[in-house]
């Protein structure tokens, strides 16, 4: 039983061996890396600190690294760093007043949405650096039709991409499982519940709140560079904003926001949702896919906010314990 | 450049006017939000459904434009009493975040659906008013109308929550809602009057605003952020609050687009916001803590 | 007028109430006195249904209460004043009164009843404008008192009325409690103020733990053993 997710995870990692075509190569790799991204979300979602502003850590990551690469031929090495960094600042910025000052919740949220606005206007008001509101692409490093080029961090052939957007989630994977079992865990669910009584009890709650913000910032950053390098485009709607910022959520508590694998489960589904659409009704139908994504997010708070993976979980622990006679089954 | 600048002056006085329509939305919000405590992420979604509404009936259907008008504000008042009763209800009694984000998805939703029904081309209304001239300055008379309005709405909006029964309930409830039964007022009836009168307001912004801006589904994100910052600084619940906070905004949008860019004239709306967050966090004049 | 039988209350998993049962004939003043935590107020928000009781019922003039919905009780002519006043604190005295006076039946008599409560409480005439929150204690409660009465109610339930209140204006309240008995109000009364709420009421019942532990008339109870030995000062 416990070696299915390894065998499942070898089997992850032959698909590019599997002649599946670019295609589905490149719809893996999305899910791979809007995983990354959504799990990092969660890393603060889970414990009550939902951010509308994750968009601006996006964008910050991938416009840092582009502008750096494009404007004065910094690797993107260097790039990554910076923009991590940067958003690691930012993100102590706004939670550490936050934080201080006990705002929570819905004015917490409205905060972060000023965030991703802000972030999205500031990249469309330097249009003349980053392409304002038509996006940016980093200048190739493979003219010479090279294949690759570590310097510029650009890779043509998509299974290079694959392994890296792998390692990477796994990376998200692990850290969500190390902070899970960590002692921050526990001080983040008394803080999320009781916020006095933690603080109590000696838990330094603005520390850790920041923490944990900077952590999913931080690694929201670099799944932008990730994107970005990716894609080779990057434009302010798609990576900042209060679209994006709102998508996220939604996929974390469509897939679960609970559960380590939920957000994973989330990107799955927007993203084949999203395909599904394109493929079956066309390219014309502008929206039809947030206009599902819409009245599911709603269907979702309402009649299942502990998502999709949360639900099955719920029922198969449910099962589990169920003395009945036949063994329970995994349901994926 | 000289300090007085005509046309500083001009984008003061503009900043005013914007100041008017800006409160008007921050007024339906704050209202909402102080009686039944749920933000409406989707506010300027619904505000965009009236735009598009006052379109079509004025360009497509030959209204009158008062009718268009009266349509525009009732759709979106009964588009508010829906969005209350089949999203907001069934999650009123779970964390505060659920309901925002439920009212997110009302936002894609109903973005969506002006994408899939209207398509994305910007429409214009078509209504072209001139614009009043003192001495090099122009305010367009659009603008003016719009400020009045928004002026006559909110003091008509005043005088029914100070002197009718209902509209003391509504001002009640947001001080004490767990004794509202005893008074004979039903909480749940005030909270569709509620609904109704903060999607009316949405509906008349509306109006004052597709006079001077063309109408395309994503116009909800041109105005919703900002107005929920002008809530959040001015406390969110707090009407006096929004009020003063949205001529603030309002002028630095107007003064900063001047000296600058005008995106910039937004950038720096949202920075005073970021760094009023750090100097007081409860909002300008919090009324709740 | 009101009867109460073997009502079950609780909070959740909480239970206050075990099968209480009482009466309150019309006209009289009844007491419910006991200690803290005895269930006092929750007999009393089992009445006005801010709570529902989870067996038992309670009747209205002969009227089943139970099936009524919280906001329509008023319709009855149940007022219910609550523990600490619970006046709305930025809206003036004479919005509060407006307030108590919301129902349809209330508002064709409003300028009538004002002015019966103004007569009644002249302090909040002298106030009328001032916001309700700025009040002193002896002022909110007669303002509270005063919006259950706007409604012109038949009974009228007063929750510990004399909390925390300094003794003169305690015996103001007692007072005025006797003083709407005399004048046709049926009053039920919840207090942990033994002495001087037996003063003024006819009869009396004694909840302890969620239980009627006894009951009679007011003179009776005061005199009782089991009352002097567990409430000092008697």
């Amino acid at each position: 039983m416990r070696a299915i997710p390894w065998l499942l995870l070898a089997l992850l990692a032959l698909v590019p061996w599997m002649g599946l075509g670019n295609y589905i190569l490149h719809l893996v790799i999305m899910i791979l890396v809007w995983s990354f991204v959504y799990t990092s979300w969660s890393l603060m979602g889970r414990f009550g600190l939902v951010s509308l502003g994750h968009g601006a850590f996006l964008g910050i990551g991938a416009y840092t690294v582009t502008m750096l690469w494009n404007h004065f031929g910094i690797t993107p090495w260097v790039g990554m760093v910076a923009g991590v960094a940067l958003a690691a600042v930012v993100a102590v910025l706004i939670g550490y007043p936050c934080f201080r000052f006990r705002i929570t919740g819905h004015y917490f949220a409205l905060v972060t949405l000023a965030l991703s606005e802000i972030a999205r206007l500031v990249i469309v008001a330097l249009r003349d650096q980053t392409g304002g509101s038509l996006g940016v692409t980093p200048k190739t490093a493979l003219a010479g039709g090279e294949s690759y080029s570590l310097f510029a961090l650009q890779f043509a052939q998509k299974e290079v991409w694959f392994y890296v957007m792998l390692g990477c989630w796994l990376f998200a994977l692990w850290v969500w499982r190390r902070v899970d079992r960590s002692m921050a865990r526990y001080a983040m669910e008394a803080i999320s519940q009781e916020e006095d009584a933690a603080a109590s009890v000696g838990v330094n709650v603005t520390r850790t709140k920041l923490m944990i913000t900077v952590l999913s910032a931080a690694m929201t950053a670099f799944g932008g560079v990730l994107y970005g390098q990716y894609q080779l485009y990057v434009n302010p709607d798609t990576v900042s904003g209060i679209g994006i910022s709102l998508q996220i959520v939604f996929a974390v508590i469509a897939g679960g926001m609970f559960v380590q694998l939920g957000p994973t489960v989330g990107a799955v589904f927007t993203l084949l949702l999203a395909e599904g659409l394109r493929v079956g009704i066309g390219h014309d139908v502008h929206g039809l896919d947030t206009f599902i994504y819409g009245a599911l997010l709603v269907l979702f708070i309402i009649y299942m906010p502990s998502g999709i993976l949360g639900k099955l979980s719920e029922l198969w622990r449910r099962r589990a314990a169920a003395p009945q006679g036949a063994p329970a089954r995994v349901r994926l | 450049m000289q300090v007085f600048d005509i046309f500083l002056l001009e984008a003061i006085l503009n900043g005013l006017l914007f100041g008017g329509v800006l409160a008007l939305l921050a007024l339906g919000l704050n209202l909402v939000f102080g009686v039944i405590d749920v933000v409406w992420i989707c506010y300027a979604e619904l505000m965009m459904i009236g735009m598009y509404t006052v379109y079509f009936l004025y360009t497509v259907y030959k209204l009158p434009l008062i009718v268009a008008f009266a349509g525009g504000v009732l759709v979106v008042a009964v588009l508010g009493v829906i969005l209350h009763v089949l999203v907001i209800r069934p999650v009123l009694n779970s964390e505060p975040i659920n309901q925002l984000l439920v009212t997110g998805g009302v936002l894609f939703f109903l973005q969506a659906a002006a994408t899939l029904a209207f398509g994305v081309q910007f429409r214009n209304l078509g209504v072209s008013l001139p614009s009043l001239q003192l001495g090099e300055i122009f305010l367009p008379y659009s603008r003016i109308f719009a400020a009045l309005t928004a002026l006559v709405a909110m003091t008509l909006l005043y005088l029914f929550l100070r002197k009718t029964y209902i509209g003391t309930a509504i001002r009640a409830i947001s001080q004490d809602r767990a004794i509202m039964p005893l008074m004979g007022v039903s909480p749940a009836r005030i909270y569709l009057v509620t609904s109704a009168i903060g999607g009316g307001l949405a509906g008349l912004g509306a109006c004052l605003l597709v006079l001077q801006y063309d109408v395309h589904p994503a116009i909800g994100l041109s105005f919703g952020p900002i107005t929920f910052l002008i809530c959040v600084l001015g406390g969110l619940g707090n009407m006096v609050g929004g009020f003063v906070a949205a001529f603030i905004f309002a002028q630095l949008i107007s003064v900063g687009g001047f000296f600058f860019h005008i995106e910039w004239g937004y950038v720096m709306a949202f920075l005073f916001f970021v760094v009023m967050m750090f100097v007081r966090p409860q909002g300008l004049l919090a009324k709740k803590a | 007028m009101l009867e109460l039988r073997e009502i079950t209350a609780g909070y959740g998993s909480f239970q206050a109430l075990f099968g209480v049962s009482l009466k309150v004939d019309a006209g009289e003043a009844v007491a419910v006195i006991g200690p803290n935590g005895a269930g006092k107020t929750t007999l009393l928000r089992v009445v006005s249904k801010l709570i529902d009781a989870s067996a038992g019922e309670v009747l209205m003039e002969g009227r089943r209460v139970n099936e009524v919905e919280p906001h329509r009780v008023i319709e009855l002519g149940i007022a219910h004043v609550p523990e600490n006043r619970r006046l709305f604190p930025r809206l003036t005295i004479e919005e509060n009164l407006r307030m108590g006076a919301y129902v349809a039946s209330a508002r064709a008599h409003f300028a009538e009843r004002l002015a019966y409560v103004y007569e009644l409480f002249p302090r909040l005439a002298e106030r009328r404008s001032q916001l309700a929150g700025t009040l002193s204690g002896g002022e909110q409660q007669m303002c509270a008192i005063a919006r259950g009465l706007m409604s012109k109610p038949r009974l009228l339930l007063l929750d510990e009325p004399s909390a925390g209140l300094a003794p003169v204006i305690v015996q103001r309240i007692f007072d005025l409690v006797h003083r709407l008995r005399d004048e046709g109000y049926t009053v039920l009364i919840v207090e942990q103020n033994v002495q001087q709420v037996l003063k003024v009421v006819d009869r009396a019942y004694l909840l302890e733990v969620g239980r009627i532990k006894a009951s009679g008339r007011a003179a009776d109870l005061a005199a009782s053993d089991d009352i002097r030995r567990a409430y000092v000062g008697l």
